[in-house]
């Protein structure tokens, strides 16, 4: 694994390690476009507002549904907003929750996964069965059962989804410090007398850092997804928040008058997820060739 | 073999145990009272409480899973609160729809992925494989709803070649089946042509070029045949992820599935309908993944099952 050979020698190698590794991501062609992808994204979420030319929730009625013109780019929607303002602004919510969630339930399942793996026994064998029944709800199912308890809303969203998320990574990461643990150098630690959590974090945790970390970019598509899929489903964030997924449920109903509602919001989701999932594949690739 | 299939249904067991607890407290971890809930509106204060010891809520809640497993094994699930109707009825008149779509789905999924990774990876680095390899990606990453908004625009609104929404007819079908099958077509494109190139990469496969035969048997009966093998699990946890999709791409069609019936369950807070869809999905989910564990063999004699 590569960061293992990072984390086992000095600080200058290490740089040095890190200097390689973003030399051989340059020449990633499309985990570049990946990362490039992103950045817009990110800078979108942040500055989007800033740089939205109108109120996202202003109505103009009198201008309703117009197309392309040069006062509104991407024309308005059904109350006259601006589609271009709402679609930049909404970088944020979709962004916000993909990041969010995965962060949350990154950190629990790792976690998880990591006590699960170190300790085994009693706690693994339960922890496994758990994790099984929480994946036994495909795709969103388990998302839209927790919805339908909380109630919608950005907050509950974020809620829904990082629970969503918490079994893969604890899996994920059961899987690779179960591997790890049998390495020699934690062998080494524990005859030094290092106790269970520092042989965990210092030890275990660095060495599947690698795997978390492409897990984490290639999740936060799927979140974006899923969010997008539940706003869209009115289960989400609710309009007038100009969330994308919202947007598009709104866009359905005047598809026949007016498709660039439809197609601003759906392409801002497209290429969001697609950066992610390019990035994704790229650090995979050129972190550790072997995981799938 | 029987001694395999009979160890992995045993071994269901127990999530199947777990599953059913979790369905079973969902009805409970919804705010409000369900005896209220159950009784409707206009319910008195008597109605409820009659309501309460019908449904068998006075009782604590061991006592009430222990109820409520007896009677999902005979498969009695209470009344649907809005059409006072057993659940299994209200759930049966929406099964078939949701079968024949997720069937077509996959189906378009795997026979087009199977074809494009084939053809992506036996001309490595051409323009097809670009092409390929770029539209799998686009593929995974557009969500199927804006999908089906945009072939709804095209061939619905703009060209008329289909219906609109609402329709369960085989020319209504068209539409649902194409958007739900993008996203695992392009899953599966992209891991038919990784495992292709890997198992052309092997020994076999030099012996069988070496000894002569032919480039199209060594490509379709020795090469093909074992990258199959991880692409049938992946098209079997695919057709898991679609039942979940589906939910999504028969609400943007009206399509009066299982997934439409979620949502406006949710919409209706008919509860009990939700509990029993909810439980349907993962027990299909199961079982998907248990079939794709025993096609494994199937496909590979090298796999025994002990």
């Amino acid at each position: 694994m590569a960061s293992a050979a990072s984390a086992a020698t000095a600080a200058p190698l290490k740089e040095r390690h890190g200097r390689d590794l973003w030399r051989r991501f340059r020449r990633h062609r499309s985990g570049m476009v990946g990362f490039t992808l992103t950045v817009v994204f990110v800078l979108m979420a942040v500055f989007g507002r800033m740089l939205s030319p109108y109120q996202p929730a202003q109505a103009d009625y009198l201008h309703v549904n117009a197309g392309i013109s040069a006062a509104h780019w991407l024309g308005t929607d059904n109350y006259g907003r601006d589609i271009l303002s709402r679609t930049l602004t909404g970088a944020r919510y979709s962004l916000g929750i993909g990041v969010l969630a995965t962060g949350f339930s990154s950190l629990i399942g790792s976690l998880w996964g990591l006590l699960a793996g170190y300790l085994g026994g009693w706690f693994d064998a339960l922890s496994g069965r758990l994790i099984d029944i929480l994946l036994a709800f495909p795709g969103l199912l388990l998302a839209i059962g927790i919805i339908a308890i909380a109630g919608p809303g950005f907050r509950n969203v974020i809620i829904a989804t990082t629970i969503f998320g918490i079994p893969i990574f604890a899996r994920l990461v059961r899987g690779s410090a179960l591997a790890v643990r049998e390495r020699a150098y934690i062998e080494a630690s524990q005859a030094l007398a290092a106790g269970p959590p520092r042989i965990m974090f210092l030890h275990v945790l660095p060495n599947i850092l690698a795997p978390i970390l492409v897990y984490i970019t290639l999740r936060i598509g799927t979140v974006i997804l899923i969010a997008a899929s539940l706003s869209f489903l009115g289960l989400g964030v609710q309009p007038p928040t100009p969330e994308w997924g919202a947007m598009l449920s709104e866009a359905q109903l005047y598809l026949a008058i007016d498709p660039l509602m439809a197609i601003a919001p759906g392409v801002a989701i497209s290429l969001a997820v697609l950066g992610f999932n390019l990035l994704g594949d790229g650090l995979r690739d050129v972190l550790d060739p072997r995981i799938r | 073999m029987w001694r395999y299939l009979i160890r992995r249904l045993l071994e269901l067991i127990p999530t199947l145990f777990g599953v059913s607890i979790a369905v079973f407290l969902f009805i409970h971890a919804i705010p409000g009272d369900p005896a209220r809930l159950a009784a409707g509106q206009d319910a008195t204060l008597a109605d409820v409480e009659a309501m309460r010891v019908r449904l068998g809520l006075n009782h604590g809640l061991p006592v009430q899973y222990l109820y409520f497993l007896k009677n999902a094994v005979h498969g009695d699930f209470g009344l649907s609160y809005r059409q006072q109707v057993p659940v299994l009825v209200v759930v049966r008149q929406h099964f078939m729809p949701t079968l024949l779509l997720s069937l077509s789905a996959i189906a378009l999924a795997f026979g087009f992925g199977l074809l494009s990774g084939v053809m992506a990876a036996t001309r490595r680095n051409s323009w097809l494989d670009l092409t390929v390899t770029a539209a799998s990606a686009t593929g995974i990453s557009v969500p199927s709803f804006f999908l089906g908004i945009l072939l709804i625009y095209l061939f619905a609104v703009t060209l008329h070649w289909f219906p609109v929404t609402g329709s369960t007819s085989v020319r209504g079908l068209v539409l649902p089946a194409v958007s739900l099958a993008l996203a695992p077509l392009a899953t599966i494109a992209r891991f038919v042509r990784s495992s292709f190139l890997e198992v052309a990469g092997e020994d076999f496969v030099r012996t069988a070029t070496a000894k002569g035969l032919a480039y199209a048997a060594v490509t379709y009966k020795h090469a093909l045949r074992n990258a199959l093998i991880p692409v049938v699990t992946m098209t079997g946890l695919q057709f898991g992820f679609l039942l979940g999709g589906a939910v999504v791409i028969e609400t943007v069609f009206n399509y009066t599935g299982l997934g439409w019936l979620l949502i406006q369950s949710i919409g209706f807070r008919d509860y009990p309908v939700l509990q029993v869809l909810l439980l349907l999905f993962a027990m299909e989910f199961m079982l998907v993944n248990l079939l794709v564990d025993l096609t494994y063999g199937a496909l590979d004699p090298r796999i025994r099952y002990g």
